[in-house]
């Protein structure tokens, strides 16, 4: 990298670690899919994010990592309007989220719903669309395609007419990426995607960040397997309440950053550290 | 200091509030039990007789009076005036409220309803109070009263939404506490009707219980008006409704007004709640929302299938509701629809299609003997297998044990079958006997067991299911050859012939010329036999 400043190339390859007492200037630029200005974030009167800067990089895939209870599930919402910030401002490609919402594709936790619901997992899918479709038309044979096509994406092609409840963990899982792929969009923020899925599931789900990737989109996913983050992942978002340290998984996601956003508390961290020193150069 | 509640402390107020509150029933008791409590749809046709006016008159009336024939065609054919107003309004109302409930039972707000409805009460008193105060005579509008209970029961629901919000009781708990503090006042409120000039004759009671008898030409009016509002609401936002349902989030982060949306669906269980209380009551309307989509759920699993199906649930049970009422003199009409409803629930419970009781069981039971004969047979054949490998092991250690040289014959002790699977004696017992009569397997005059003609190609059919299918596991689903037994175990007897035709062409490129796969797993029997050998 150049090392200038004020370039407005976003900072897709520029590690930030901001520590205790390193006052960081982070520039905003106005082409990240999603930018996070000083954002803080309560539940009742308990802060759960701490001023968040943040930029992403565009066309990457970005793990959000950290402990239970680090806030990565309510970042998400947070930029998203879900829940109500204390403080901060969420641009998505330059400009407020309400005007960008079909650019940014929702995959929320699969837990966040009741499964049991009467409907169907083609049903499921053309909610994607129904912001497209607009207020009072029905689903067209159009939309129906298009919600198949999204289906036939994550494998589920022969399971549109399955009662979502007969579905798989795995399975549900896929119908909601699907829902997010129908719309599609330019930012997909995922939670926990790969919570409780099998190993077939994972590698689809994979498959089709590194095809959302190709095609020049960008994806933010909250994500809990240290061990996989190098191989899926480029970038990384280590968050403890606060922002610990981002950028591309060579440079950030070192054992030191891991142990800062951890507490140095995990067993795991020697593991996943050795798994670095022998990818890293 | 901090301020704690003490335990003993907490108990004296609840002691002391439900003291209150006893006092305040007690006081309002005259207010609720009017002359008319037990309200039922008059028969035109039955001239009131003096016993049925005072019970306590010197003939007691027996305690049910079984309608004559006459009566029955009459009720029926709607000859009536009276009884044609009642069933109308109250099946209008009964469809809309159960497409409204639809909603609730999927959004989880069951219970909203309950709210609303008690909330109302005190809407009721003041409105009344209000309306007479103004100019005597005038308090008895409907008009007047149904925007007091709408008022109330919206500020109810508000109340209950705010305790949510701010402080850190849990839902359940604030509609609880939202519920009977409105109830409460309201009844403290119709103390003091009562003791208005004109309040006892106001017949207020009505809206505690529900009076359908009374419902007038210009009732149905307004419940149609609000129906047909709600059904076209219902109708226009269908989907973002459903969409409000299943994921609230999702739909925000779309930009869906999902605040609004929950409003409007609020707005619409104030406005059934408040039409419906004339009719069944306050204390009973919810069933009216609530039980026709619970019962629905059971025979569909489709979200459009479900609102129609508990519309017409809804219909059904104010029909059956309405009639039954007018047959029998002294059952409240608002009973009788609840009664109903919950024996529609009842039939769907055990017999719905989808979820009904009696289906899921008889599905469990089915795959319970399904999986049970095929773990019969394919122990028995894995020990067949086992002997004929042995066999020739002993003779040729190189040669491949297909199932062309298996001696399907050989007579298996049961104790070698038990001694395969953790079966018990019983249950075992128990499989032998069912595949014996399905003509399976056969009794050798040893007491051994045979595979019969069919059972042998049962039993070929059920490992080579078995083993294709951990062969899918093991290719596609990366299940460690140690642990696909098991898991194939749970899948293999409800595979489809599509995935068997599928896996067979799998299995012929993996293994050509064969015609039964070899197990991927050493088999536990074939464990045991090499550690002897």
């Amino acid at each position: 990298m150049s090392g200038s400043n004020i370039s407005a190339q976003p900072s897709a390859d520029r590690a930030t670690v901001i520590g205790p007492g390193s006052a960081a200037v982070i520039e905003h630029p106005s082409s990240s899919p999603l930018s996070i200005h000083d954002m803080t974030v309560a539940y009742h009167r308990k802060p759960v994010l701490w001023d968040i800067d943040y930029d992403a990089p565009v066309g990457k895939l970005v793990a959000i990592v950290g402990p239970n209870g680090a806030g990565k599930s309510t970042l998400i919402k947070a930029a998203m309007d879900l829940i109500p910030k204390v403080s901060g401002l969420v641009h998505v490609f330059g400009e407020p989220y309400r005007k960008q919402r079909r650019r940014v594709g929702y995959v929320p936790q699969r837990g966040a719903v009741d499964w049991d619901f009467p409907i169907n997992a083609l049903q499921v899918v053309a909610m994607g669309l129904y912001r497209q479709i607009g207020w009072f038309w029905p689903v067209t044979r159009k939309y129906r395609v298009l919600a198949m096509e999204s289906l036939d994406r994550v494998g589920m092609a022969d399971y549109a007419k399955r009662q979502i409840s007969q579905l798989s963990g795995g399975q549900q899982q896929r119908v909601f990426l699907a829902r997010a792929l129908a719309q599609n969009a330019d930012l997909y923020l995922m939670d926990e995607p790969f919570a409780g899925v099998d190993a077939s599931t994972e590698r689809a789900i994979v498959a089709i960040l590194k095809e959302l990737q190709s095609g020049g989109k960008t994806a933010l996913v909250v994500h809990h397997d240290l061990q996989t983050v190098t191989e899926y992942f480029d970038h990384v978002f280590l968050l403890n309440m606060r922002l610990v340290a981002t950028g591309p998984v060579r440079e950030v996601f070192t054992p030191e950053n891991l142990r800062k956003t951890y507490g140095g508390k995990l067993a795991l961290l020697d593991q996943v550290g050795h798994k670095m020193s022998g990818v890293a150069p | 200091m901090i301020d704690t509640l003490h335990p003993t402390s907490v108990s004296r107020r609840i002691v002391h509030a439900t003291a209150v509150l006893a006092a305040l029933c007690a006081a309002a008791s005259p207010a609720i039990a009017g002359p008319h409590e037990h309200e039922h749809v008059q028969r035109d046709s039955t001239p009131s007789s003096p016993s049925q006016e005072h019970p306590n008159s010197h003939s007691p009336a027996p305690l049910i009076v079984w309608p004559t024939w006459d009566e029955v065609t009459r009720v029926l054919s709607l000859r009536d005036y009276n009884t044609r107003v009642v069933l109308l309004g109250t099946m209008v109302l009964g469809m809309t409220a159960g497409l409204i409930g639809t909603f609730m039972l999927l959004r989880k707000r069951a219970l909203v309803g309950d709210v609303v409805s008690h909330a109302s009460l005190p809407g009721i008193a003041i409105a009344y109070i209000v309306m007479e105060s103004h100019s005597a005579g005038s308090g008895k509008s409907l008009t007047g009263l149904s925007i007091g209970a709408m008022l109330a029961g919206v500020s109810g629901v508000l109340c209950t939404t705010a305790i949510r919000r701010f402080t850190r009781i849990k839902e359940d708990a604030a509609m609880a506490i939202v519920l009977s503090i409105f109830f409460g006042l309201g009844i403290a409120l119709f103390t003091i009707v009562q003791r208005m000039p004109t309040g006892s004759a106001a017949g207020l009671s009505a809206f505690i219980y529900g009076k359908a008898s009374t419902m007038k030409a210009a009732d149905v009016q307004v419940i149609a008006v609000v129906s047909v509002v709600a059904i076209g609401v219902c109708m226009a936002l269908f989907r973002q409704f459903s969409l409000l349902c299943f994921d609230e989030d999702f739909a925000k982060s779309q930009g869906w007004p999902t605040g609004l949306l929950d409003l409007a669906l609020m707005g619409l269980v104030v406005c059934v709640s408040v039409i419906g209380q004339k009719s069944v009551g306050l204390l009973l309307v919810v069933a009216m929302l609530i039980i026709p989509a619970a019962s629905a759920r059971f025979w569909t699993n489709d979200v459009l299938k479900m609102a129609v199906a508990a519309t017409l649930i809804g219909g059904l049970t104010a029909f059956f509701g309405v009639t039954t009422s007018a047959l029998f003199p002294k059952f409240a009409a608002g009973a009788t629809i609840v009664l109903v409803g919950s024996s529609f629930f009842t039939f769907s419970l055990f017999f719905g299609l989808r979820r009904g009781f009696v289906r899921r069981a008889f599905m469990h039971h089915s795959l319970k003997q399904r999986v049970g004969q095929d773990d019969l047979l394919r122990s028995f054949y894995e020990l067949l297998e086992t002997d004929a490998k042995a066999a020739m092991k002993s003779a040729s250690p190189t040669v491949n044990v297909s199932d062309t040289n298996l001696d399907i014959n050989l007579g298996m002790p049961r104790e070698r079958l038990l001694a395969a699977r953790s079966w018990s004696t019983r249950r075992l017992t128990q499989l032998i006997k069912k595949a014996r009569r399905s003509g399976l397997v056969q009794l050798a005059p040893d007491d051994s067991i045979q595979l019969t003609m069919n059972g042998a190609v049962e039993a070929r059919r059920a490992v080579r299911n078995h083993r294709l299918w951990e062969l899918f596991l093991i290719e596609y689903a990366d299940i460690a050859p140690s642990h696909v037994d098991r898991d194939a175990d749970e899948i293999e007897h409800v595979l489809e012939p599509a995935i068997v035709a599928e896996l067979v062409e799998l299995m012929n490129e993996q293994f050509p010329e064969m015609r039964m796969p070899p197990s991927p797993h050493p088999l536990e029997l074939e464990l045991e036999l090499e550690l002897e050998l």
